[in-house]
């Protein structure tokens, strides 16, 4: 029970931080559908951090050094997304989509590069933080609180209080909702925009290196993320483009995910005699569901995926 | 020495590809007066204004603010000087609070923390002191049209803004909603506030400028004090002649009942109350009947419900006999309805079709064009577009291979008018059919109507100009917030009579004949 | 030659051209940051790929292979172009192509089936796992890229689920068909011969071709490409003229479903690869096809090309020094293709712009040379 607990909130921060990331992104008017090949992105960049960090270092100074190289990574691989999509009004799905295959080719070139430099018979795509992983774990009777659990609700309540009580987010959201309206009374399009998509990129490398922190010791980057950037999204198109509802969506989302990693602890479960595959199904399933009845009558930013052109009015 | 103008534009020059939408105007603004720009559609008042709001570069001319020259290069410039506009389509973020609109690029904050409350104490004093009666904490979306412009105003009064312009402010507006404006602007020049107000319509100005400049396709006519003019001397100088063009046709000869619409109701995307309610109306074969009526009471609305692109909340539609209420859009065309859409980009055509493709569009499952396999047969539909690009003398780059985004927007109307024509329907549904045209295609679409009607069809023209109104129907149905508040004879009405009725300001209880 | 740069076709092709020699030279600067002295001959490996091969017989073998993933690949691209066309983005050809796999093997090695009616379930799977995205774009409004991808891993969980049982219990492979469905295996037509006896190539190649120009002829020939064209490029009209855009949007999900369930088919009834029940990411088939289908110019001939082009180097690929290097590079390369195809349209803009530039000065011109003649 405790490990359920513990895996669903874990879930839930990751699925949140991203789905809060695509949150700002969309709030700026660009879709982000590359959320996916950012948090892989971020997660390489932490995880190659813990593994040379050397061992003996402070705790804390692994859980600040692995977070800040997670979030520098993922904002500067938004930045591609950035200028495709604000400079060159390129259709934001093919690049969101280019971004997620990127991501994971390019963390696959770069690990496995790693690893056959150092050496010459490991042409795995694999790396191990065992030792590092434990600074971003506190144990408490039992139940392992992870950082990335306090980090994710002070992002939450940033984010809602970024959005809805500063100049900044008042702002940001005028470039998704009306850019035309944004840009007559002074405000610059593109910079905003360029801040949303970065801020996304932030966000969404903070999930993926707590992504692979969750449960493993060691990540294989060609397995990417199994789709997590998407559930995101789901749980950001359930929560209403709203922090406070964002977090829910995540929590329930999260819960699901979990069950497939704990099924097995509980009795009545395994007495269902439920293959693995259905757990696995699950979070995709009722994302499905979620989205079916949900998506009627979403609440978009308007401008969200129209490229913004200074000479149209 | 002569106190300066607030604002002048001397001898601005502004060129497009193939056009001088401004040839050598000029124009100035006193401090504190109401200053009327007129001119019709496309006489160049909308290029002017953007000069002016810094959204073009002028190839010649200067402005100066207070006697001295001033650059400006993009909107910001124009509100550094303290020039604000109301734009004709509100720039307002619809999920956004009335409060967070105006405060939106000048907001009040420490450390970034938007400071709301002082923001709300300045924009309600603005409020008592205009007389501009808003609700800081409703939404956009959920408020009138008018209380949408007041926030326009105080967004620029919020500004400090000393210039002010109404891009065609009264085009949305109610009668009641109008005067008010008209009173909101004497207050706003009482307080020293300079004004520029565009506008096509004579009365307004007559009533609230102080002096008028007129243009005329991209010329400037001249400059009066309303006080020493008059409505005709103003029109004659916006039109450059006497109009009085009427509309030549005979008198009508009424066949059968074509339509007949029985206590239609049609829901509202925007709102939650019913835009269309309960309207009956018959038409008959050979006359044009006219839906008149300020845009945005229920027109719309009610032609998506006859043509089927929006269901019907309740009602009965009975065409030629046969009860279409249920019937699909397809079911309807084929059933001899035709339809020259109001947004001919958005419904009328497929931009990026050639000519020839959007020819067909009504057509192209028929038997001339399509075989039995299901393969289109290209040879019969570049045939019979040539034919229909002959007739209706469409004119396109490259004939029926042109792609319809490329072409001029007249020609793009007579596309779509050729291709609505063509099929010889029993009833034509016409909206707005004219709108943002030039006099010649105005009066070409106006003869094509009336050519139907002369053929013995039922025409349905839907319009906001008055002046169609009058000269092309045989009827006028006036509809106000989503109902049929009157019925006229044009030869029998006036402008003013009808203006009344699209006010709301009478209704008859109409009996439907 | 000015025409001929103002053809869109041929803007597409020089576009094209542009995204390979940009992604290639980006690759190379990867294989010279990880190891300098072997870059250049990695990335002509990867260019080369089957050519670099000696022996012709060799050569054709291996040009066999290529073309033997081409076709399913061919397929997929079709797929996501033919949505693409019609204003939906098919990122589920993924999952749709998965699916038309688990069918095809099912059946081929659980009931025995022939290769034809294998064939055709997995076109059918394909079909109706396409038709649940379109089901919940037309009636739910749901996004069809997110719903594609939620059925792509659900696909993928359901396969490995069900082909568990189609396979040995040592291995972690479905069982190969020449020996538990060997009616299943496509007929290689006496192809086999003809590229050095592989025995893979077979039947699917023509097909796929096939496919590409049944495609072609449906969406620029038909009444039905007419129609969906049309409510891809502006839904509002589709329905103002009566077409009905909401079948419309399921069919062309359907037929692509179809399109990448036969492409399962075409991958997995020749043999070469057996399913892999332990796979934990969706593969990448259907994503290639995505970058195929782009690369091509969205267009069902430019997709041949294309295809064989993105295969190609994957292919090559597998021909760097794995000492140094290793084989996603490929990968690397063609995911920076699509990022770049999502920059096709500026470039095309740019195009027309330059050439209409260019003619606006030598009209100047010509006006100033007249005048100077008075």
């Amino acid at each position: 029970m405790v490990l359920l607990i513990q895996y669903t909130l874990l879930f839930a921060c990751i699925l949140s931080l991203v789905a809060l990331g695509g949150c700002f992104s969309e709030h700026s008017g660009v879709i982000n559908l590359g959320l996916e090949g950012i948090m892989v992105m971020g997660a390489m960049g932490g995880a190659l951090t813990m593994k040379y960090l050397p061992n003996g270092t402070s705790a804390f100074v692994i859980v600040v050094v692995t977070i800040v190289a997670s979030v520098l990574l993922g904002l500067a691989y938004s930045a591609l997304l950035a200028v495709a999509a604000i400079h060159f009004k390129a259709d934001q799905t093919i690049v969101g989509t280019a971004l997620n295959m990127l991501g994971a080719a390019l963390a696959t070139v770069i690990v496995k590069s790693i690893n056959t430099i150092s050496n010459p018979d490991d042409h795995s795509s694999i790396v191990q933080y065992i030792e590092q992983k434990k600074a971003f774990i506190i144990n408490i009777n039992g139940f392992e609180f992870s950082w990335f659990m306090l980090i994710t609700v002070i992002v939450i309540i940033v984010s809602y209080v970024v959005l809805y009580k500063t100049k900044f987010g008042l702002r940001l959201m005028a470039c998704g909702e009306h850019p035309q309206a944004a840009d007559s009374v002074g405000i610059n399009v593109y910079k905003m925009r360029w801040a949303g998509v970065l801020i996304s990129g932030a966000l969404g490398g903070l999930g993926g290196i707590c992504y692979i922190t969750t449960g493993v010791s060691e990540w294989k980057f060609e397995y990417g993320v199994a789709g997590f950037g998407f559930l995101a999204l789901a749980v950001m198109i359930f929560g209403k483009w709203r922090p406070q509802n964002i977090a829910l969506a995540a929590l329930l989302f999260g819960f699901f995910r979990a069950l497939s990693n704990v099924y097995f602890g509980f009795d009545f479960l395994v007495n269902l005699n439920i293959p693995s595959g259905i757990y696995n199904m699950l979070p995709y399933v009722i994302s499905l569901i979620v989205l079916a009845f949900t998506s009627k009558q979403s609440r978009a930013p308007k401008a969200e995926g129209i490229p913004y052109d200074k000479g149209s009015r | 020495m002569e106190q300066p103008y607030a604002i002048e534009m001397l001898n601005i020059t502004k060129r497009f590809p193939g056009i001088v939408a401004n040839d050598n105007i000029s124009l100035q603004l006193k401090k504190g007066e109401i200053h009327a720009l007129l001119g019709e559609n496309g006489a160049g008042k909308s290029t002017l204004m953007s000069v002016l709001f810094g959204l073009y570069q002028p190839e010649e001319g200067i402005i100066k603010k207070d006697g001295k020259e001033v650059k400006i290069q993009n909107p910001n410039d124009a509100n550094d000087l303290g020039i604000g506009m109301v734009h004709q389509h509100f720039k307002l973020v619809e999920c956004f609070t009335v409060l967070d609109n105006i405060i939106l690029g000048v907001e009040p904050n420490k450390a970034g923390f938007l400071k709301k409350n002082e923001a709300r104490k300045k924009v309600l004093e603005l409020s008592e002191k205009y007389g501009l009666a808003i609700d800081p904490d409703a939404l956009i979306e959920d408020i009138t049209v008018g209380m949408q412009q007041r926030t326009e105003i105080l967004k620029m009064l919020y500004r400090d803004n000393e210039i002010l312009i109404f891009d065609e402010p009264t085009a949305v507006l109610t009668p009641q909603e109008i005067s008010e404006l008209m009173q909101i602007m004497k207050n706003l020049a009482a307080e020293g506030k300079s004004i520029l107000f565009i506008s096509h319509k004579l009365a307004e100005i007559m009533e609230v400028a102080d002096r008028c400049t007129v243009i005329r396709k991209g010329r400037y006519i001249g400059t009066v004090e309303t006080a020493k003019t008059s409505m005709e001397e103003l029109s004659a100088m916006m039109v450059g002649r006497n109009v009085n063009f009427h509309v030549e046709k005979d008198e009508e000869k009424l066949g059968d009942e074509v339509l007949s619409i029985e206590n239609m109701t049609v829901a509202s995307k925007i709102h939650k109350n019913n835009a269309v309610k309960n309207v009956s109306l018959k038409i008959r074969a050979g006359e044009i009947v006219c839906i008149a009526g300020i845009d945005g009471n229920g027109q719309t609305e009610f032609v998506h419900g006859l043509t089927g692109l929006e269901p019907l909340v309740s009602g009965k539609i009975t065409m030629c006999g046969k009860d279409i209420t249920k019937a699909s859009i397809r079911e309807r065309s084929v059933m001899g309805m035709s339809h020259i859409p109001e947004d001919r980009h958005k419904h009328g055509l497929v931009l990026d079709y050639t000519l020839e493709d959007n020819l067909v569009l009504q057509r192209y499952f028929e038997p001339e064009f399509t075989s039995k396999a299901g393969f289109l047969k290209r040879k019969n539909i570049r045939q019979y577009a040539t034919k229909l690009i002959e007739q209706y003398d469409v004119r396109s780059g490259q004939g029926p291979v042109t792609i319809a985004r490329s072409m001029s927007g007249g020609n793009q109307q007579k596309a779509i008018i050729a291709r609505e024509v063509d099929r010889n329907p029993e009833l034509l549904v016409a909206v707005q059919p004219t709108r943002g045209l030039d006099v010649g295609a105005i009066e070409y679409i106006h003869k094509q109507l009336i050519a139907q009607r002369d053929a013995g069809k039922a025409v349905l023209l839907v319009s906001l100009e008055l002046d169609e109104v009058m000269d092309v129907p045989d009827r006028i149905l006036v509809m106000y917030e989503g109902e049929i508040v009157g019925e006229f004879d044009p030869k029998k009405t006036t402008q003013e009579e009808l203006g009344l009725y699209m006010s709301g300001a009478k209704r008859n209880e109409v009996a439907v004949s | 030659m000015k025409k001929l740069l103002k053809n869109s076709g041929v803007q597409s092709f020089i576009a094209s051209l542009i995204c390979i020699v940009i992604g290639m030279f980006v690759g190379f600067l990867f294989l010279l940051a990880i190891e300098p002295s072997g870059a250049g001959e990695a990335i002509l490996a990867v260019a080369k790929n089957f050519f670099a091969y000696s022996r012709r017989a060799t050569q054709l073998k291996y040009l066999g292979s290529t073309l033997v993933k081409t076709a399913p690949l061919l397929m997929c691209s079709l797929s996501v172009l033919f949505s693409y066309k019609v204003g939906l983005f098919n990122i589920g050809a993924a999952g749709q192509y998965v699916m038309g796999a688990c069918a095809c093997l099912y059946a081929a090695i659980m009931l025995g089936w022939g290769w034809l009616p294998c064939m055709i379930l997995a076109a059918v799977a394909g079909g109706v796992y396409g038709a649940i995205t379109g089901l919940l774009k037309a009636y739910a409004n749901v996004n069809e890229v997110i719903s594609g991808i939620m059925l792509n891993w659900i696909g993928l969980y359901f396969t490995n689920m069900v082909l568990s049982q189609a396979k040995d219990a040592s291995s972690a492979y479905t069982y190969p068909l020449q020996n538990k469905g060997p009616k299943a295996i496509l007929p290689s037509l006496g192809l086999t011969s003809v590229f050095g006896d592989n025995k893979y190539v077979g039947i699917a190649i023509p097909l796929a071709v096939i496919f590409a120009i049944l495609v072609w002829v449906l969406l620029e020939k038909t009444k039905l490409g007419y129609e969906l064209k049309a409510t891809g490029f502006n839904k509002n009209a589709a329905k103002y003229c009566g077409m009905a855009e909401k079948r419309n949007v399921i069919l062309s999900l359907v037929i692509s479903g179809v399109l990448a369930g036969l492409a399962g088919s075409f991958m997995y009834q020749t043999d070469m690869e057996q399913w892999q029940v332990t796979i934990a990411s969706v593969p990448g088939m259907g994503f290639n096809g995505i970058a195929a289908a782009f690369l091509g110019g969205l267009n069902p001939i430019g997709a041949i090309f294309s295809s064989f082009f993105i295969q190609h180097i994957t292919d090559g690929g597998s021909n760097v020094d794995l000492s140094i290097y290793c084989s996603q590079i490929s990968d690397l390369i063609s995911s920076l293709i699509i990022y770049l195809c999502g920059f096709v349209a500026f470039i095309k803009y740019a195009m027309n712009t330059g050439i209409a530039k260019s003619e606006e000065k030598k009209a100047a011109k010509a006006v100033a040379e007249k005048g100077g003649d008075k």
